[in-house]
């Protein structure tokens, strides 16, 4: 019970996000020969050694842990690809790269169940965790221009858990910008750090009063 | 009747794009979990959906008593644990904000309209129990003034005890169309919003206060994320 409550404030917690990743489709090839597939989620298959097939990415986690298959890891996660990647998002200050909604979920799920089906996977997981980096760094300087006047924010391109992450308090934080631009609707633009500071000072406020 | 009618299209419109049934109820799901108050129920989708699961059922015991390849059976069997979870977690998504906002529901018909027949069962129920509760244990034993659970006192204007969800508040949804500024609802208390003009691309993000997409999300414009 309180665990579903708090899971609504920040609507989905990393599990429920891993759960909806592992719905993504890969490309695995089989060693074994199995009939069709025709499950509730789809239908997939039919699986014949040596002959790629594309699963979500669950049904090929299970397979590869009884070693029935390994997996294709999707195209952008090589080398080449997440260098070009992390070179674009150093390069522009504002600009998201589009890499897949669920990029974090899925690397991960690959290099904890499927690590010896990625070539160079030190390599390919130190580039994600700097893109990873990179970007949410970016997320964060992009937040401080938030003003009393954004009442919505649009981003190109942020990843699932990247969302997820930051949800909780940029919508405490617009919150409170409209409750305090209500109050004061003709002022000039505020500096931007000046609600969270009032914020601030009212909590101070309070303990001292506590004590 | 109307939501009968809009009920139809969007039916229509998603059978054309062809998505299964459980990337419906996925979405249903997320859409549920990130609105702050509480969507239409999706009658026919979980309908189906319970159809399937029973027929995977069976068809999974039909399987393991014929010795079908185990392999096979415990795929077939995660696929079906998959569901079940997504299909128990919109349920009970449901039920919490029921229970939450049981008595708001209860007094507006447009809400309580949403509901299925057995959460306005145990709705009622709830509010039944609820309300005893309370009478017992602190409403009668206070002055007459005080008794009732949905105000303050008998000089409150309107139900000011009652728990409403707030429709302000910001949620992330990702449009799934274009959609064009006109679509979006006015943000009726705050003028600032008007300055800002808002359109949005298939698959673009955006923070943006409940109250504004309400309608988009309804008619599948748009969905949470």
């Amino acid at each position: 019970m309180t665990t579903q409550s708090e899971a609504q404030s920040s609507a989905f917690s990393a599990e429920e996000m891993e759960f909806v990743a592992e719905d993504e489709l890969v490309d695995i090839v089989p060693n074994m020969r199995m009939e069709p597939l025709n499950m509730i989620c789809g239908d997939f298959g039919p699986f014949l050694p040596q002959i790629a097939a594309r699963v979500p990415i669950w049904l090929a986690v299970a397979l590869k842990k009884r070693g029935k298959c390994t997996i294709r890891p999707p195209e952008w996660m090589s080398v080449e690809k997440l260098t070009q990647v992390l070179e674009a998002e150093r390069d522009s200050e504002k600009e998201f790269q589009s890499l897949p909604f669920h990029y974090i979920e899925i690397s991960r799920l690959l290099f904890h169940h499927a690590r010896d089906d990625i070539p160079d996977i030190y390599m390919v997981r130190s580039l994600i965790e700097d893109i990873r980096d990179v970007r949410f760094h970016k997320v964060e300087t992009s937040l401080e221009t938030f003003d009393g006047r954004t009442s919505a924010v649009q981003i190109k391109s942020l990843s699932a858990m990247e969302v997820n992450i930051v949800r909780p308090f940029v919508m405490k934080a617009l919150q409170a910008f409209q409750k305090l631009g209500g109050l004061v609707p003709e002022s000039d633009p505020l500096p931007d750090s000046r609600p969270p500071e009032v914020d601030k000072a009212a909590k101070g406020r309070r303990t001292l009063r506590g004590r | 009747m109307e939501s009968g009618s809009r009920d139809g299209t969007t039916e229509d419109l998603e059978s054309l794009i062809a998505t299964t049934d459980a990337e419906l109820l996925r979405r249903a799901w997320r859409n549920e979990k990130a609105a702050p108050e509480i969507l239409r129920y999706e009658k026919h989708l979980v309908d189906r959906i319970e159809g399937q699961i029973q027929l995977m059922e069976e068809t999974v015991d039909d399987y393991t008593e014929t010795g079908v390849d185990p392999l096979t059976v415990s795929l077939y069997q995660m696929d079906l644990d998959r569901t079940q979870f997504l299909l128990r977690s919109y349920l009970r998504t449901r039920l919490l904000k029921i229970e939450r906002f049981i008595l708001h529901i209860l007094k507006t018909d447009e809400l309580h309209e949403r509901l299925s027949d057995k959460e306005k069962i145990f709705a009622r129920r709830c509010a039944g129990v609820i309300g005893k509760h309370l009478d017992d244990s602190v409403l009668l034993n206070l002055p007459e003034n005080y008794q009732s659970a949905l105000r303050q006192s008998t000089t409150s204007e309107e139900d000011d005890m009652v728990l409403e969800p707030r429709l302000d508040t910001f949620v992330v949804c990702k449009a799934r169309e274009y959609i064009s500024p006109s679509e979006f609802q006015d943000d009726s208390n705050s003028s600032l919003s008007m300055d800002l003009i808002l359109e949005m691309e298939p698959g673009e993000l955006s923070f943006i206060p409940y109250r504004r997409v309400q309608r988009l999300l309804e008619s599948g414009k748009l969905e949470m994320v």
